[in-house]
Formats: structure tokens, C-alpha cells, sequence
């Protein structure tokens, strides 16, 4: 039996994607939900097979392919991060679509729907081929297919004034910061003549090389790619685009596209460890992000927006563990953060379409469905960062790189900002517990979502006691 | 059986939040949990000074993470308080209008943390223990809470998350201060290397800063205490018990086991900082106790008053007032969770806890008014009662602390200052007394009943337990010394 290697992964994926497009343009009568549950079982079956895979040597195959695709352990490790990903956007768009419906009033009621389910395989393949690129070419075309494949989806409702706006915007912003990382990549090349980061780091490491123009090249890839983990000052864009997007894409944007974005700026840093700007220029950005984050979250009234507010705040949190470039705490809060942020939106997305999309519309949810209630309080105090959940201990070893580095002020910053954040998180759970509201009518959640949100919550709490198994997967 | 009695109290909650019958299954578990721990007090090897009833899970070898638990003298004290407050506090729930379930579940959240903390060996679970408290405590309070309690749940839950994340600085710092090979969230293991001066005395300085200002918040230390009184005040009856008198206690619990045998270069060298707080919390705080109108702000301020002498004791790092501060946190946490359960009882029955609108209601209440009148006694530190033991002997080990150093020391001062304490307190506790229980009774109070029988078993298991103690310390003091000998007699400067 011949072993499987990892650029098979992607082709399934792009194959599965394919396949689903043709069916859903050539067969027309049959329910498409169908695809979507299709899709989530050919992603699953990828997942496992990635288990599979071995992991390559990275730095001793510098030609041909391998010069431009990683297969370490962790590509790998984000590989399955981001199956994982679509798997749980497909099951949040499922739930979804009932209001994608209202915006396509098509010959067909179930108009649109087939490439709404189609479109995150795409990006998911960006994804993986992302989480792999180890050469500027690769990550400048990996990042536009997923680019590419995010601004169909964010302005998938474009029914909606507002989700106009915020495709209009997304769409806008991302060009430039493609621009700058263009740019970026062309005064790199300039100076060291490569494009490879290993060459790069080579090239750097000789005396002869004028730095500064390398730096002022890294300065504006980190520009680029500032705006797609969604750190201060490149943020702007973030809370009109997470609030006008469909809710399923906002997840996906917050969760697969900042992972990506971190797992890049990982790789695309490793070079430019040696020189002492990098590091403080890191500290500055994470402080920034820390504060704007966590201070504009706090008088939020819409939860979308306030979560999307949240994602800036925890992008702070990330950026901490890069400036100390701890891999492994940067790998487990990320889990962590995918587990509980999908749980907020799945409440969220269910909640709302019974109700609204604002904090006090979650008035009573413990009355009305105690279920859902329970899902969202886990992911608030998950988030807020409170022990026996993931949440909590992927702070824990942020904290723990940087006091290891001392890094005073990012923990002394990232404390009171965690005092901030248990303000405007508790606030949910203060509107669904505390408050009462009118209606007492119960929520229906179908089976495929309970299965999901209770798999959710047991994988935030499970982790949050037993993180071995992740931190085993990160250990190089 | 460490086991059993936490996850007792954790389990039931679960249970009753899928629905068990809500008041059965709690008092059914912490009647187990208690009767558990009384058998553990009696099989209890004495003299003994390492861990005992030992059990452990790995959970990460790379970090030396596992959930280790077991008691040594120190935390069966603080378990046997637990238990006891938790049964008392369960066992003086009233009716609850709405969600009675949730109602009982957050206490038993509450009391499960708090003897997980005080029950586990492991420094990760110590600390992640007792978090689990904290959105049960901003529930209750905010939920069933009266008064102002929106802003005392808000303030309480971010007051103790600030603190505890200061806290959690500190036990990292206090991880990386060992060399890499000797790293480890053991405590039995980070004490042995301790003991070795593998902790240098200037991490020791830092490690210990941070957690006296993280302990020091969720103990309500003076210039940190502003969220207790109001929290208390707000907070239902039983969750005021189980807060000040249980939970609370896990900050002193972590400075004895944590500063004392690893940071005593720490200890030592922010001492007089820790005395001027502390004796902040006794005379200023005292003070603003007598100012108080109204019985549930009182006895919210005398609780944070009272943490001074506690501190007192483990400032000053003796064994006889390192002791005393074990004995005092078990007597005050008897003693305030009974003042807390009969002003819930009499908030219930009157609407009112003003001073100027109550009066003389021994003559209709003469049972809780008798159980009251000890409580009061206890609190003020009449000999007899558990308190007093725990205060002279923290008394006579800082005088004796600053004697043996054999030069002006701040301790003596201290010790003076801390004893003209003992006279606020009986201000303002028989103030208190005498507003609500004597003198002229106004006539709306005509037709109130005494507590019902079923009430005054909780009462009186928390009295007979303070005279117990009061009268036998030294069943207490055998426990606790030997875990305080070895440290302390090896450090004596």
C-alpha cells in the first residue's frame, strides 16, 4: 500500500470542490443540502486521511516543488486545522440556509445555495496550500485563492445594503494590502535576489546584504499581512466586514483566515528573527492591538460586532506569542480559539434568525433553550479566558512566553485587558441568564447542529484540562 | 476519598442542573462530603508532615503537570471548613422564587472549587479550582442578589478575575524561578527544592509581590477591599456564607502554603510593606465598620476587618502565628457564615437590615437572637470561642516575633496597634446587636416567628463547632503545626 503525501490532501479537496460545482450546474432537481452534507463527509474523510501522512523533511528537498511546499508537522497540524475549519462553516452554513434564501427570490427556491457550499472548499484549499508555502510566489497565489474565494462569499447576500458595504469594503482593503505585499516581496527579491525564506534567511545572514531595504520589504509584507490576522492599525475594516457578511463567512474569516494569516507571518518572520528591529516592532503591534481591541469591544450592543471586536483583542493575545515566536502557544490558542469562536457563532447564527443579532436579543435564552445557552455560556468564559477551558490555557502559555522573555509590558498590558474582556463577555451571559424578555417560545436546533455544538463544547472543556494530545501535535 | 469529597459537591451540581430534585441531592451531597471528611479527620495520622490519601493523574510530562491531590494538616482544616460552611449554607436556602435549580448548582459550584483548591497538590488545579467559582459568584449575585446588585456583581467578578490573573502571574514566575531541571506544579516537589536554595532571593522578592497583590485582592487586603462589603451586602444569604466564609479563605490558604515555604526571603522583605496594609484593613476599615448603618454593610466590613489579623499572622512567620492564622480562618469562616445565614434569615422576614428600623427583636426572635449573640461573641473574640484561640495566638507570635529579633521592629507596634482592633470590633458588633435584637421593638415586628426548628440544626452545627474548637484548639493545632515546623524551623532568623 503506497503511503499518502501531503499535496494529495489539496488535490482531493480541489477535486471534491470541483465536483460539487459541476453537480450542483448539472443536476437540478435535487435538494442541495445535499451537497453541503457531501462536502462535509469528503472533508472528513480528507481529515482522517491526513492523520496518515508523514511528515516530510522540510530543509533538505530545496528543489523543484518541495522548494515552495513545507510538509512539516506544522502544515500538517494547520492542514487539519483548516478541514476541521470548513467542516464546521458547511454545518453552520446548513443552519444558514433559510436566510440565504430570503436574499435570492431566483426562479428556484434553493437558488444560490449550491455555490455558497461549494465556494469554502476553495478557500479551504487556499488554506492548506497556504499553511504550506514556503516561498513568496506560493504564498502570494495561495493567499489570493483564498482572497479571492472570501470576497464572493462576504457579499453573498448582496441583497442586504449592508453586506454590500461590507463586500464593497473587503474587497477594497484586501487589494491594497495585496499591493503592499507585492511590494513587500518585490524590495525582498531586490535585495537578496530570492524568493524562498530559507534563501532569504541565507542571504540575510550575509554581511554583505543591505539590510534596511530588506527590513523596509518585510515592513510591508507585514503590512499585508497585518490585515488579514486583523491587527491595529490595518483593523479598520474589520467590524463593518464581520457584521455585514453572512454569519457563517464572518466565523470562517475569524477563524481559518486569521489562522492562516498567523502561520504565514510565522514563517515569513523566521528570517528576520536575527535582527533586533523585528521584535519590537511585533511588541508595538501587539500592544496596540491589545488595547484597541479590548477597549472597542466593551460598549458593543451587536454580539457580531462585538465578536468581531473580540477577534481584533485575541489577534493581540496571538501576537504577544509571536513576538516571544512560541510556536506551540501560538498552535494551541488557536485551537482554542477556533473551538469556542465557532460555538459563539453557531449560537449565534441559530439564535438570530429566531430573534436578532444584537446582545439584548439573547435576553432569556436560558429560558427559552437551555441548551443553546449553556453552548454560549462555555464559549464567553472560554474566550474570557476562565480555567477548565481551552480558552483559558491558551492564555495560559501566551503568558507563560512572554514572562519567560520578559516582556513586561505585554503582560502587564495583557492582563488588564483580560479584566476588559470579562466585562464585555459576561455581559452575554449576564442578557441570557440574568435578564428575562417576553417570549418563552422554545428554539429549535436540528440534530446535525446539536451534534456539532456538543462536540464543541466538550472538545473547549476537554482541552482545557487535557491539552496533551495538541501540545504533542506541536512539538516539532 | 480526597477524590469523593471534591467531586461530590461538583457532581450534584451537575445532577441538579439536569434536573435532579434540586434541595435533596445538594443537601444529600454535602451532608456525604462532610460525614467524608469527618472520617478523613479522624483516620488523619497526626504528627505527620507530608501529604496524605495522595492520588495523581498525569497530564503533561513536558510541563510536570498532573492532578495530584491529598491533605496534609493545613488543608484538612480548610476542607473540614468547607465542608462544614457547605452543608450550613445548603442546608439555610430558603424558598427560591426562580431557577431554584441554577440556585443550587452555583453553590455547589462554589464549594467544589474551594476544596478543590484546598485539596490539590498541584499548583495548575490550586489556581484553576478555585476560578471555578468565579461566574457561579457573579450568578447568584446578580440573579437573586438585592439591592445594588448589578454593580456589586460586575464589581466582585472583576475585581477577583483581575486578581486572580495577577495570581496567575505569580505562580508562573514562581514555575520559572527554578532551574529548568527542577521546573515543576508540584508543590511537594517545588518545596523540596526550595528547601535546596534553588530559588534565588531576588525572584523570591518579585515571585512574592505578585502574589501578595493577587491573593491580596481576593482576600479584600486594604486598599483591595472595596468589592467585599457591597458583594455581601447584595449576594443571597447562602452565597455570602460560602463566599466570605469559604472562599475567601483560599487566598490565605495559598500565602501559607505557597509564601511561606518557598518565598520566606519574600515574606521577609515586604514585610512591613504587608503590616501597613494589613493593619489598614484593622484600624481603617474598623473604623468605617462603626460608621455602617445597616447590618448586612456591617458585617461585609467586619469580614474584611478581620483579614487583617489573619495577615498579621502570616506576616509576621512564626509557627505559633502561622497557626493562629489557620485557626482564625477556620473560627472566622464558622462564625461569619453564621452571621451571614441569620441576617439572610431577617432580611427575609423583615425586608429591612437598617439599623433605625430594627430593635428589640429578641423578644420575638429568641432563638436566632441567642445564636446571633454568638456569632457576635465569636466575632469580637471572646475566650471560649474558636476566634479567640486563633487570635492570641497570632498576637503573642508576632509580639514574640519582633522580640526575637532583638532590635526595633515594626511587629511589636503592630501587635499594639492590632490589639486596640479587638476593641472597634466589640464597638461595632454590639452596636449591631443592640440595634437589631435590643431595646424598643417597633410594632411591625409583632407577628414575626423565631427560626423554624429545621433552621437551627445548621445554627447550631456552626456554634457547636465554635466552641468546640474554642474550648479544644489544641485538636486543631496538632493538625496544623507540623506542616508549618519544618520550613519555619529551618528558616528562623
Amino acid at each position: 500500500m503506497s503511503t499518502i503525501t501531503a499535496p494529495e490532501l489539496e488535490i482531493a479537496v480541489l477535486i471534491l470542490g470541483m465536483v460539487i460545482l459541476l453537480v450542483e450546474a448539472f443536476v437540478t432537481k435535487i435538494d442541495k443540502r445535499v451537497l453541503a452534507y457531501v462536502a462535509i463527509a469528503g472533508l472528513a474523510l480528507v481529515l482522517v486521511a491526513s492523520f496518515f501522512v508523514a511528515p516530510g523533511a522540510s530543509t533538505s528537498q530545496t528543489t523543484g516543488f518541495w522548494s515552495f511546499y513545507a510538509a512539516d508537522r506544522l502544515s500538517i497540524f494547520f492542514k487539519q486545522f483548516s478541514l476541521l475549519t470548513t467542516i464546521f462553516v458547511l454545518v453552520l452554513m446548513t443552519d444558514y440556509a433559510p436566510v440565504l434564501r430570503n436574499s435570492f427570490p431566483g426562479t428556484t427556491p434553493q437558488q444560490g445555495l449550491g455555490e455558497f457550499f461549494a465556494l469554502p472548499i476553495f478557500t479551504c484549499v487556499g488554506l492548506m496550500y497556504l499553511v504550506s508555502a514556503i516561498d513568496f510566489v506560493f504564498i502570494f497565489v495561495s493567499l489570493e485563492l483564498v482572497t479571492i474565494s472570501f470576497y464572493v462569499l462576504v457579499s453573498f447576500t448582496r441583497r442586504n445594503p449592508i453586506t454590500l458595504e461590507a463586500g464593497t469594503k473587503y474587497f477594497v482593503l484586501s487589494a491594497l494590502s495585496t499591493a503592499f505585499l507585492v511590494y513587500g516581496i518585490a524590495w525582498l527579491f531586490g535585495v537578496t535576489g530570492q524568493t524562498n525564506l530559507q534563501r532569504i534567511a541565507d542571504a540575510l545572514g550575509d554581511p554583505a546584504t543591505d539590510h534596511s531595504a530588506a527590513l523596509l520589504g518585510m515592513v510591508l509584507v507585514l503590512v499585508a499581512l497585518g490585515f488579514k490576522i486583523a491587527a491595529v492599525p490595518f483593523q479598520i475594516w474589520v467590524p463593518d466586514v464581520y457584521q455585514g457578511a453572512p454569519t457563517p463567512v464572518t466565523a470562517y474569516l475569524s477563524v481559518g483566515s486569521k489562522a492562516a494569516g498567523f502561520v504565514v507571518l510565522l514563517r515569513v518572520l523566521q528570517p528576520f528573527l536575527a535582527l533586533p528591529q523585528t521584535q519590537r516592532l511585533i511588541v508595538v503591534i501587539a500592544l496596540l492591538t491589545l488595547i484597541y481591541g479590548n477597549l472597542a469591544a466593551l460598549p458593543q450592543g451587536n454580539l457580531k460586532r462585538l465578536l468581531a471586536y473580540s477577534s481584533i483583542a485575541h489577534a493581540g493575545y496571538l501576537l504577544i506569542g509571536v513576538a516571544c515566536f512560541d510556536t506551540a502557544a501560538i498552535g494551541f490558542y488557536l485551537v482554542a480559539y477556533l473551538l469556542m469562536t465557532l460555538l459563539s457563532f453557531a449560537v449565534l447564527i441559530i439564535v438570530a434568525q429566531q430573534t436578532g443579532e444584537q446582545i439584548a436579543d439573547f435576553d432569556g435564552l436560558a429560558r427559552r433553550s437551555p441548551f443553546l445557552a449553556f453552548a454560549m455560556l462555555i464559549g464567553m468564559i472560554s474566550l474570557a479566558g476562565v480555567p477548565f477551558t481551552a480558552g483559558f490555557l491558551g492564555k495560559f502559555f501566551i503568558f507563560y512566553a512572554a514572562i519567560l522573555q520578559h516582556q513586561t509590558a505585554l503582560v502587564v498590558v495583557g492582563v488588564i485587558t483580560v479584566g476588559c474582556g470579562f466585562y464585555y463577555y459576561l455581559k452575554v451571559i449576564r442578557a441570557m441568564y440574568w435578564q428575562s424578555s417576553g417570549k418563552v417560545d422554545k428554539i429549535p436546533v436540528n440534530r446535525l447542529s446539536r451534534l456539532a455544538i456538543s462536540a464543541l463544547i466538550l472538545a473547549t472543556i476537554w482541552l482545557g484540562v487535557y491539552p496533551q494530545p495538541i501540545l504533542d501535535a506541536l512539538k516539532r | 476519598m480526597v477524590l469523593f469529597i471534591i467531586f461530590c459537591p461538583i457532581i450534584a451540581a451537575i445532577l441538579i442542573m439536569a434536573g435532579a430534585p434540586a434541595r435533596k441531592t445538594a443537601l444529600g451531597a454535602s451532608l456525604l462530603a462532610f460525614a467524608a471528611t469527618l472520617f478523613l479527620f479522624v483516620s488523619f495520622h497526626q504528627g505527620r508532615n507530608d501529604f496524605q490519601h495522595v492520588t495523581s493523574f498525569t497530564i503533561s510530562p513536558q510541563w510536570r503537570l498532573s492532578f495530584t491531590t491529598g491533605i496534609d494538616g493545613l488543608s484538612l482544616v480548610m476542607v473540614l471548613l468547607g465542608t462544614i460552611v457547605t452543608l450550613a449554607a445548603v442546608w439555610f436556602t430558603g424558598a427560591i422564587e426562580k431557577y431554584e435549580n441554577a440556585f443550587y448548582a452555583c453553590l455547589l459550584f462554589i464549594s467544589g472549587g474551594a476544596i478543590g483548591a484546598f485539596a490539590s497538590i498541584d499548583l495548575f488545579f490550586f489556581y484553576a479550582f478555585h476560578e471555578l467559582a468565579l461566574i457561579p459568584t457573579f450568578l447568584l449575585i446578580g440573579i437573586w442578589g438585592t439591592g445594588n446588585r448589578v454593580a456589586a456583581a460586575w464589581k466582585i467578578t472583576i475585581y477577583l478575575a483581575i486578581g486572580s490573573f495577577i495570581l496567575l502571574l505569580g505562580l508562573i514566575l514562581l514555575y520559572q524561578s527554578f532551574p529548568a531541571d527542577a521546573r515543576s506544579f508540584d508543590i511537594r516537589a517545588l518545596t523540596a527544592a526550595a528547601a535546596l536554595g534553588q530559588i534565588s532571593a531576588d525572584a523570591q522578592h518579585h515571585v512574592y509581590l505578585l502574589l501578595l497583590i493577587g491573593f491580596g485582592i481576593l482576600i479584600s487586603l486594604f486598599p483591595f477591599h472595596t468589592w467585599a462589603p457591597e458583594a455581601y451586602a447584595s449576594a443571597p444569604a447562602p452565597a455570602a456564607m460560602l463566599h466570605a466564609g469559604v472562599l475567601k479563605k483560599f487566598g490565605l490558604y495559598g500565602l501559607l502554603r505557597l509564601a511561606i515555604p518557598l518565598l520566606p526571603e519574600g515574606v521577609h522583605h515586604w514585610g512591613t510593606l504587608l503590616v501597613v496594609l494589613l493593619l489598614g484593613n484593622i484600624i481603617y476599615v474598623g473604623l468605617v465598620t462603626i460608621a455602617q448603618k445597616r447590618l448586612d454593610w456591617t458585617l461585609g466590613y467586619s469580614s474584611v476587618m478581620h483579614m487583617g489579623y489573619i495577615f498579621l499572622g502570616v506576616a509576621s512567620a512564626t509557627i505559633l502565628s502561622t497557626t493562629g492564622a489557620v485557626v482564625l480562618a477556620f473560627a472566622h469562616g464558622l462564625s461569619i457564615a453564621l452571621l451571614f445565614g441569620l441576617a439572610g434569615e431577617l432580611r427575609q422576614r423583615t425586608g429591612t437590615l437598617v439599623f433605625d428600623e430594627l430593635g428589640g427583636l429578641a423578644k420575638v426572635m429568641p432563638f436566632a437572637s441567642l445564636a446571633f449573640g454568638f456569632g457576635v461573641f465569636a466575632a469580637i473574640g471572646l475566650p471560649g470561642l474558636a476566634n479567640f484561640a486563633g487570635e492570641i495566638m497570632i498576637f503573642f507570635g508576632a509580639f514574640k516575633n519582633g522580640w526575637e529579633m532583638d532590635r526595633f521592629h515594626i511587629f511589636q507596634i503592630a501587635t499594639v496597634l492590632a490589639l486596640w482592633g479587638v476593641v472597634i470590633s466589640t464597638v461595632y458588633m454590639l452596636r449591631a446587636y443592640r440595634k437589631t435584637f435590643m431595646g424598643a421593638m417597633s410594632d411591625r415586628w409583632k407577628g414575626l416567628i423565631d427560626l423554624r426548628p429545621v433552621l437551627r440544626v445548621p445554627v447550631a452545627l456552626l456554634i457547636g463547632a465554635l466552641l468546640c474548637y474554642g474550648f479544644f484548639p489544641q485538636s486543631l493545632v496538632r493538625i496544623v503545626t507540623p506542616a508549618f515546623r519544618t520550613y519555619l524551623a529551618a528558616n528562623k532568623r
